[in-house]
């Protein structure tokens, strides 16, 4: 079973994914901030990181930048949820080392195909 | 659990998002606080970075959630909220009062609007208002950026879409499917080019129907719901369509929320007019697909993307993978941007990670289902307060039980039960400490009260035309739920009353030699086994004068030897308004009897402290639980009944002669140089006593009230922690009686009212 960490600081939202994910076979880590995802990815065998981008603490690009400085999550899918899907957003994403981008609000359908697409 | 799998594992629009409504509602509720209070402590001068931050997540929070779980209203009033927050954290405006104060309206009634989603009649309220304030004050002071919603947004007029941006993608897929363009898809009629912030023009296509003239509720939506945007209807050939122009900042998800009432979803279409590409693209395949329904999605999608160069792709697409796609591994080798170290450990970790998904998964096959739950890692768990109480009332039972045994075990006294003894004590600490955790869990911190007083505060004060401050000390006290839901409603009074009738004008305050603003402070604290809640100001206190003068108006007792204690507790007198007296601020009944009558049915005392010109301090001491209490056992007769040990002063045997009887029967006792009434249980409960102890009966004396009276009782039995078991649920009200308890031996005691008690003495 592969592992995602999903990473919200609206647990809401982080129980929809991780909801949708168990559902869809995944093996879910839920993580409050990126700080919190950070510490927790050390102790986890995770296959790819979900996470909101406006959290306290350590936002998405934050723990995306952190997650790639270390050796374990060179190449972990990183996916980014995202309201805003403006060229500045996908350009910070991109250059933190992110996978991809899901606008927020998403179809939990939709997130498992866009899951699906990286891992498998 | 099984059954909830497979809607999980069924991809599209019937998915059930209900099942986190509560969670949502619950978390847009602490958001909102949490938001309101931060507005009310913002500096505007010195807006702080990290403050206006976290303000924005609120809000943003809110809006993701209710974006994600079909709430369009709530969705609509935070995006505004959010726009013009993110311009305050952007620093591109700067905070002003008028902004403090719609974000607070509209925090108000953004619980209304939940409320309502939550099935609660209450008020709609008038949110375009509120859109249309905010969202003024978000352009109006921003000449330079015209754009509300997404300040890095591209000029409305320009034909380039804002989404997709075609820079992200590997290769933008024509014909985005998240809004299959319709085979009608009009381009007939002229498209506007003036448009709002944020708006996006969208082209709405309801058909084939039988009865296309439902359609037609869906223009009345948008004259009905203010805010959703503006609609037209467009020329169509088609007698079974209907179409329309649409220019909305709703998402597609809100609108199709909203058209589903009318119309079912195979039947919209909303077609982006923003998101095709300049040149009309070929129809997309199915014309009656919802616009989010489940369909084989290429590599990208107007609502997701891949970076072509990033780290974490798959080394090689499977077969079924689009054209698109498939190009992005090589891509990612040879880009230049990327660092090829990256790209080489990327494919060679494909298998690592294959290998630890699969160690993982060994470990869990056997039962994967089960496992899930467990794994759902979080610091917290919310809880229905029904189970906690069930725990509560369970642990509570096994108390009694253990009590039980530990009674029968005490008639055991031989070598060969001495494990079991063992075993016992082993029993009774455990049961001890579970108790006391099981407690702990229906403890929370007094902060949820608090957090509740600066903006009643900061309202009332605006009405009087005062300066108040609140300052709060040991939020982190923890006291039982209970008890912090009884508590807010007497604690608001006592705030209301410091800053309405304490609390000076500024004027007045600034003649005085005072600070232009006056102060409250409010703190908790524990104090042994209760906790201590104290509301001070530094206004003008309280006059000894007027108040005795007022109770002599109102023929009460009140000589001028009363003590100052004594009188500042004359404000606690029923019907005794203070506001006339202390203030002159008429019409206003305080009901501080009220106050005091709550705190005591809590079992709750109130002391009263005050220096004229200066201040006065209420302070409320209340037990931390209402569930078990410590009490102390007596016997009368064959009878035990319960003190709370908190009332129980002290105890004594005296001679039968210190009892005098005075007139009308009434007995009293003399301890110390001090008479006091003396109430005989036997009569009030009326249990013979067979065994008189007439020369040397033991008298216990309890205080409630500020007055003592002493019990005469049989035997002192003994202390302990007893589960209190509510008579009136079980049976009815029993005068003198607060609650009954099961003792060690099974037997049913009643706890004693003190108050009840002391209050017969007095008649």
């Amino acid at each position: 079973m592969q592992s995602i960490l999903a990473v919200d600081d609206s647990a809401s939202m982080r129980k929809m994914v991780a909801f949708t994910l168990t559902g869809a076979g995944f093996h879910v880590v839920e993580a409050v901030d990126g700080q919190d995802a950070f510490e927790k990815a050390q102790n986890h065998a995770i296959d790819l990181v979900l996470t909101d981008q406006n959290m306290p603490r350590l936002d998405g690009l934050g723990l995306t930048r952190k997650l790639r400085e270390h050796p374990k999550f060179k190449s972990t899918p990183i996916l980014i949820l995202t309201t805003e899907s403006s060229d500045q957003m996908k350009q910070a994403g991109r250059q933190a080392g992110a996978t991809g981008w899901l606008v927020k609000p998403f179809d939990p359908g939709r997130l498992i195909e866009v899951i699906q697409k990286v891992i498998r | 659990m099984g059954e909830m799998m497979n809607e999980g594992q069924s991809a599209g629009g019937n998915f059930d998002l209900s099942q986190f409504y509560d969670i949502f509602f619950e978390e847009a509720g602490e958001n909102l606080d949490q938001m309101e209070q931060m507005l009310l402590q913002l500096d505007l001068e010195q807006a702080d970075d990290e403050e206006l931050n976290a303000i924005f997540r609120c809000a943003h929070s809110i809006k993701g959630g209710a974006a994600t779980f079909g709430f369009a209203d709530v969705a609509e009033l935070t995006h505004q909220m959010e726009s013009l927050l993110d311009k305050l954290r952007r620093h591109e405006l700067q905070p002003t009062p008028p902004m403090v104060d719609v974000l607070l309206e509209s925090s108000d009634a953004l619980r209304l609007l939940l409320g309502r989603h939550q099935g609660r009649h209450v008020d709609t309220p008038a949110t375009a208002d509120l859109v249309q304030r905010i969202s003024a004050l978000a352009n109006g002071q921003a000449a330079a950026i015209p754009a509300a919603t997404a300040p890095p947004a591209a000029p409305p007029t320009t034909a380039a879409p804002e989404q997709p941006a075609p820079t992200a993608f590997a290769a933008p897929s024509p014909a985005a499917v998240a809004t299959p363009a319709p085979a009608a898809a009009s381009t007939a009629a002229p498209r506007t080019t003036t448009r709002l912030a944020g708006e996006r023009e969208l082209e709405i296509h309801i058909g084939p129907m039988e009865h296309p003239g439902q359609a037609d509720s869906i223009a009345e939506l948008f004259r009905d719901i203010s805010g959703l945007g503006r609609i037209e209807a467009l020329p169509c050939d088609q007698i079974d369509k209907r179409v329309y122009r649409v220019h909305t900042q709703s998402s597609d998800g809100d609108l199709l929320d909203l058209f589903t009432f009318h119309v079912s979803k195979e039947h919209i279409q909303i077609v982006d007019l923003d998101a095709l590409p300049t040149e009309q693209v070929e129809p997309a395949a199915a014309a009656a697909a919802a616009p989010q329904a489940a369909q084989p999605i290429p590599g990208e999608g107007t609502d997701f993307g891949f970076f072509d160069d990033a780290p974490g792709m798959p080394a090689a697409e499977p077969s079924n993978a689009s054209p698109t796609s498939s190009t992005e591994p090589a891509s990612a080798l040879t880009e230049a941007a990327a660092p090829s170290e990256t790209a080489t450990v990327a494919t060679e970790s494909a298998p690592v990670a294959a290998v630890k998904a699969a160690t993982a998964a060994s470990a869990t096959r056997a039962e994967p289902r089960a496992a899930t739950p467990a794994s759902m890692e979080s610091s917290t768990l919310r809880v229905s307060v029904s189970k906690v109480d069930q725990l509560i009332n369970l642990v509570g039972e096994l108390v009694i039980t253990q009590a039980m045994l530990a009674q029968k075990s005490r008639e055991l006294d031989n070598a060969s039960t001495q494990p079991l003894l063992a075993g016992l004590a082993d029993l009774d600490r455990n049961t001890r400490d579970l108790q006391e955790a099981v407690m702990s869990i229906r403890m929370i911190p007094m902060s949820v009260v608090f957090n509740r007083f600066p903006r009643m505060l900061r309202d009332l004060a605006g009405k009087l035309g005062k300066r108040v401050e609140l300052i709060t000390h040991g939020e982190a006290t923890e006291l039982d739920k209970g008890l912090i839901e009884k508590i807010t409603d007497p604690l608001t009074h006592l705030i209301r009353n410091s800053c309405d009738h304490g609390i000076e004008m500024p004027q007045e305050r600034l003649a005085k030699g005072k600070t232009e603003h006056g102060n409250i402070t409010l703190s908790a604290s524990h104090q042994g086994g209760s906790i201590l809640i104290e509301v001070r100001d530094d206004g003008k206190g309280l006059s000894r004068e007027k108040l005795l003068k007022k109770a002599r108006e109102k023929g009460m007792d009140a000589p001028d030897t009363l003590s100052d204690a004594d009188v500042w507790n004359l404000i606690l007198a029923p019907g005794f308004s203070t506001a006339e007296v202390v203030t002159d601020v008429s019409g206003r009944g305080v009901g501080m009897d009220v106050v005091k009558k709550n705190i005591a049915s809590l079992g709750g005392t109130v002391e009263i402290d005050s220096a004229e010109g200066y201040g006065m301090s209420v302070k409320v001491q209340l037990p931390l639980t209402l569930a078990i209490m410590d009490g102390m056992s007596v016997r009368v007769s064959d009878e035990v009944y319960i003190l709370p040990l908190s009332s129980v002063i002290e105890s004594f045997q005296i001679k039968a002669d210190d009892i005098n009887t005075v007139a009308q029967g009434a007995q009293l006792v003399k301890v110390r140089e001090e008479y006091m009434p003396v109430i005989e249980l036997e009569r009030v409960f009326d249990v013979p006593r067979f065994e008189h102890n007439a020369s040397s009966p033991i008298m216990v004396v309890v205080e409630s009230d500020g007055a003592r009276v002493a019990l005469m009782v049989d035997e002192l039995l003994g202390q302990q922690q007893v589960v209190i078991k509510n008579l009136e649920s079980n049976y009815r009200k029993v005068t003198n009686v607060s609650g009954a308890t099961i003792l060690g031996d099974g037997k049913v005691a009643l706890i004693l009212d003190t108050s009840g008690l002391v209050r017969r003495s007095r008649h």
